[in-house]
């Protein structure tokens, strides 16, 4: 089994994924349905677009129950990206599909607290503040870059389960955790050195 | 806060890297896939390449090059040039290309922008309006492979490419390209007011002020061509890019 098991539904630039991981040595393969999660070490769910596209591209593939069985087992590290990490979350103001659920976080539009000068989406890049000691974002004075494409952002009920925040005219959760369960509102596979650092990180998670 | 991107925007015509003046005379600047990797190395914001022959010799995308570049890039990367339909972006993306720039399939069918938008997401569609100023000055858009930009409304293709999903506007000031003499800011401004998505302006840049500039205008990344790969009055080719920190710093200064 490869370390890195990349969930392909149609939905998000998963050869950049791939490559990234690859930058960092480790071995990821690409998976087109949802016979070859048993047993995979480490599930990466990468997704641009829509929400209820994304869960639509989910369900069609057959993916929500073993992926619901691999996030309640706890043993699998599971990374979300951009819409992926969207689709981690209960429900999104941008559509009306029941996410994964996963993390207790419903997801909204960007508020850019007035400055008319921000265009919506998100688009550039964020310098981006680990929350709490994690596994993924070292804590300390380095400042970490990421880059980002979003209209909406997540919301947590539960303030434990932020992992990251950055700014935008005002601060939003840009990053979540919960057990085993990951999700980055950037591109760790666009964003040069520290994308690769997240990379390598994840890679080294136990499973 | 440091939130507007700096993207260098390299241009390949004969299967080589050049670099136009007023979207003529391309000199040869080198091998694409040497300079993508060291504006890679120089960890720039994101990059743009557009394939200036592709429309006008009627051919598609240059896929196996897009491939190569992909390869390279570990920042976002803007593919344009010869995308006619909805495949060719679906394979463009395949490939690892973030965002696909189109311009001349949008005069012809601005249904096409729809089409990319619904599939890939808004952002990953860069619709590209070149704009030129007759001899009263007056801005008209241009299209350089030949395809009749109609009653030259530059204002109206903008505002028909955000309704028709463009993530972002390409403002391209054809008066300007090449020649690192400064940012048509009037122009930056009023497409910036009519934009409503983020507006990548491009042409005339030629020091870290004219970027402040084109950012203070309205624009919400800045694309630069000449002034990142030529250096002096004769244009001699260097490849640079600015470190971070002068970013950072140029951002931070007050007006």
């Amino acid at each position: 089994m490869t370390d890195i098991t990349i969930i392909d539904c149609g939905i998000g630039n998963i050869n950049s994924v791939k490559r990234m991981f690859e930058a960092v040595e480790g071995e990821a393969e690409i998976l087109k349905g949802p016979s070859g999660l048993d047993g995979a070490k480490r599930v990466v769910l990468p997704g641009v677009g829509a929400f209820d596209a994304g869960m639509d591209a989910l369900a069609e593939g057959g993916w929500i129950e073993p992926l619901n069985r691999l996030a309640a087992d706890g043993g699998t590290p599971i990374l979300g990206i951009c819409l992926g990490m969207q689709l981690l979350c209960r429900r999104s103001e941008e559509g009306v599909k029941p996410g994964l659920g996963w993390i207790g976080a419903d997801v909204i539009r960007i508020d850019t607290g007035g400055d008319v000068r921000l265009k919506v989406p998100h688009m550039g890049w964020s310098v981006t503040r680990p929350a709490r000691a994690n596994p993924l974002l070292p804590e300390g004075d380095e400042e970490q870059r990421f880059y980002y494409v979003h209209k909406y952002r997540a919301v947590c009920d539960d303030p434990a389960d932020v992992l990251a925040t950055a700014t935008y005219g005002l601060d939003f959760t840009s990053a979540v955790s919960r057990g085993t369960v990951y999700g980055v509102q950037f591109h760790p596979e666009k964003s040069h050195k520290f994308g690769k650092a997240l990379m390598r990180r994840f890679l080294e998670l136990p499973c | 806060m440091l939130s507007h991107r700096v993207i260098p925007c390299l241009l390949l015509s004969g299967g080589g890297l050049v670099k136009t003046l007023k979207f003529a005379n391309p000199k040869y600047v080198g091998d694409p896939i040497n300079a993508v990797r060291i504006f890679n190395e120089k960890e720039v914001d994101e990059l743009m390449v557009l394939d200036i022959d592709a429309s006008k010799e009627g051919r598609g995308p240059d896929f196996a090059m897009a491939e190569e570049l992909a390869d390279e890039c570990f920042m976002p990367l803007c593919y344009g040039g010869g995308i006619r339909n909805a495949e060719d972006a679906r394979t463009l993306f395949s490939l690892g290309v973030e965002k696909v720039c189109i311009q001349s399939a949008a005069l012809r069918n601005p249904g096409l922008v729809r089409e990319i938008a619904d599939r890939a997401g808004e952002q990953a569609v860069m619709v590209s309006v070149d704009v030129k100023r007759n001899w009263l000055g007056k801005p008209k858009l241009f299209n350089a492979a030949g395809v009749d930009p109609g009653q030259g409304d530059w204002q109206g293709a903008i505002r028909r490419a955000v309704e028709m999903g463009a993530g972002e506007i390409l403002l391209n000031a054809v008066d300007k390209d090449g020649t690192r003499s400064g940012p048509d800011l009037d122009l930056v401004r009023e497409a910036s007011a009519i934009a409503g998505v983020p507006l990548v302006a491009t042409g005339g840049i030629g020091s870290l002020a004219d970027i402040r500039a084109a950012t203070d205008a309205g624009a919400s990344a800045v694309a630069v061509g000449a002034f990142f790969v030529f250096q002096g009055p004769h244009r001699a080719v260097l490849i640079t890019y600015p470190r971070y920190e002068e970013l950072r710093e140029l951002w931070s200064r007050t007006e």
